[in-house]
């Protein structure tokens, strides 16, 4: 029974979901969404399974002074900075969101500026990917490099200034063989995913199960 | 001429500016292929509707519940559109008044109605998905039949899967753990489930050679997922007792919070391996670079096409889309699961045929109609406008 009505369930939301999409009365004409609902308010109290296990293991690692444990006690005092912010704001102001409340200037002066650092590393992380990726070890690499080439410079102002032709190669390289290769990949994806869903509905696949 | 250019002026002065004229040809009708909760009113254009909001405002759809009136105020379309869904009570009547507005005149259109809304019970525009979605499903239900009755399938081998074993063995080696990523799915990511596959595969092989595996995640019902599966897989082989749940822990559901969470984990633990499998988006290199940065094998596979090209240029075997997919099927062997990509391979090659007919027929079409005979056009434009409806 533990595995029959798990399965029983994918079964029987696999197929209301199939029909809705066709079925557009009611009450079936709904349904998706209402199901989604539902996932959304489940996803809702999971957040405190989370943040159980945040604050578990990384109270764990102070505990056992493991390797890296101070950056745990930052976690921590962030997190409940945060949290102590936003209740009180929660109490004092109209809306968590409310210019100059203290949950918004956590937002603002911390989470912000935090998140465009990460962003702005991404540029330097293409950088060494983009050199890795780019050398002329194999024929392969090289029309990589030589197509990587003129993408860029097809798309930038100095392109056209070196030869006014590169744009129009540049194009014909995105809308040719680049997008051949993209329907390509999506097709595969779209074709594995009906496999795939085909066999969690009829319950060949059980992985989600454990 | 002076006289006779005065005679003009003055006849132009004087004569009646022409009149706004209505919109034409009024309809309104239950809106097709909905829940029953809209009527489409459409009209044809007034001669001064030209597209310039600044001489043609646009036009006002007045609504009542019978023909006597009271008429109120349904919407505002403007200058250049000729249609407008109203949405409106299920089963009722209403009647609807088109007024073409140019300030500060103003002109109505013959009424029309009554029109009601009603549901379908199909929709009609969804038939060619219906059509193709049968012929899928009866090819991997053929195939899975024809593989129960013991018919051998072949399948290619998929370099990155293959090289799980090898990842997670040289880990062991260098007694370091292993790191799993989901990225940013949800478990209703079809790409998570089958990432979930891949993981019970890596947390058998981790509790074989009894490796730590680190399982940081971004959303809490993955990371529940998750848990039972790396616990499920430590049983496997008898080992639940190096099953550790702050593991497989829950990091934060901020995009780059996470991103940041796993570089520091991959810095600070040093991981022999990593594995990004599920759906990514542009934290996708930040931790592949940092993976690299720390000598890790990484293997990546995700069905994001944008952060595909950052995992094959930072990785070591990436999982191209449906690779992914299979992943359950191929790590698996089941003769049933094998049969089900064995029907998605059939689709495949049913489809390549297809589109290399359909260009053949389009470029003949294109050079026939050129010679003035369009019929090879029109049918290629009838086939690809079934596909694109809906």
């Amino acid at each position: 029974m533990k595995k029959e009505i798990p399965l029983a369930i994918t079964f029987i939301t696999g197929l209301i979901i199939i029909v809705t999409f066709f079925i557009p009365h009611q009450p079936l004409g709904t349904m998706q969404q209402r199901l989604l609902l539902w996932y959304s308010i489940v996803l809702g109290f999971t957040m405190l399974l989370g943040m159980d296990s945040l604050l578990r293991s990384n109270i764990q690692k102070i505990v056992r002074k493991a390797p890296g444990w101070p950056f745990a006690l930052v976690l921590i005092i962030g997190f409940l900075g945060t949290l102590i912010a936003g209740i009180y704001t929660w109490a004092t102001s109209e809306s968590l969101l409310s210019l100059g409340s203290s949950f918004m200037y956590v937002y603002t002066y911390f989470i912000i500026p935090l998140q465009a650092t990460m962003f702005s590393l991404l540029a330097f992380f293409i950088a060494s990917a983009a050199y890795r990726a780019f050398r002329a070890r194999s024929l392969e690499a090289t029309l990589l490099l030589i197509t990587a080439a003129i993408v860029m410079l097809g798309r930038v102002p100095v392109g056209v200034e070196i030869w006014d032709k590169l744009p129009v190669m540049q194009d014909w390289i995105m809308e040719v063989p680049q997008m051949a290769a993209k329907r390509g990949i999506f097709i595969g994806i779209a074709l594995g995913t009906v496999a795939m869903s085909l066999r969690v509905i009829l319950g060949l696949e059980r992985t989600y199960l454990s | 001429m002076k006289k006779l250019f005065m005679v003009l002026t003055l006849a132009c002065l004087l004569s009646p500016a022409r009149a706004l004229e209505p919109p034409v040809d009024v309809k309104a009708v239950d809106t097709p292929n909905d829940e029953g909760s809209s009527i489409t009113v459409s009209w044809g254009r007034s001669p001064q509707d030209q597209g310039d909001a600044t001489v043609f405002k646009g036009y006002q759809i007045l609504r009542a519940e019978n023909d006597k009136g009271p008429f109120v105020e349904a919407g505002f379309v403007i200058c250049g559109k000729n249609d407008f869904r109203d949405n409106v009570e299920s089963h009722k009547s209403y009647y609807y008044q088109v007024r073409a507005v140019a300030f500060p005149d103003s002109s109505n259109a013959v009424l029309t109605g009554p029109a009601a809304a009603t549901a379908q019970w199909f929709d009609s525009s969804r038939t060619n998905v219906l059509i193709l979605t049968i012929i899928l499903c009866f090819l991997i239900i053929w195939y899975i039949e024809r593989a129960k009755k013991g018919e051998e399938l072949f399948i290619r081998k998929i370099q990155g899967l293959d090289a799980i074993d090898e990842a997670v063995g040289r880990s062991t080696e260098l007694g370091k753990p292993i790191m799993f990523s989901f990225g940013l799915g949800e478990i209703k990511d079809i790409v998570t489930v089958a990432a979930l596959a891949i993981l019970r595969q890596v947390a058998v092989r981790c509790a074989q050679h009894g490796t730590e595996l680190l399982v940081p995640n971004w959303d809490p019902l993955v990371m529940a997922a998750a848990q039972e599966t790396v616990q499920q897989a430590y049983s496997e082989p008898g080992r639940p007792d190096l099953y550790k749940e702050g593991n497989v822990s829950f990091l934060t559901s901020d995009q780059f919070g996470y991103a940041a969470g796993v570089d520091g984990m991959m810095l600070r633990q040093k991981p022999g391996a990593v594995f990004f499998m599920g759906y990514f988006y542009a934290e996708a290199l930040l931790m592949s670079e940092t993976g690299h940065s720390i000598g890790a094998i990484q293997i990546a596979g995700t069905t994001a096409i944008t952060q595909l090209p950052f995992f094959i240029a930072s990785c070591d075997y990436t999982l191209i889309g449906e690779e992914m997919l299979a992943a359950s099927c191929y790590l698996k062997r089941d003769p049933q699961l094998l049969g089900s990509l064995k029907g998605e391979d059939f689709v495949k090659a049913f489809l390549i045929i297809g589109f290399a007919l359909m260009a053949v027929w389009g470029t003949a079409g294109y050079i026939l109609n050129n010679a003035g005979n369009p019929w090879m056009m029109n049918v290629f434009q009838a086939v690809k406008n079934w596909f694109i409806t809906g």
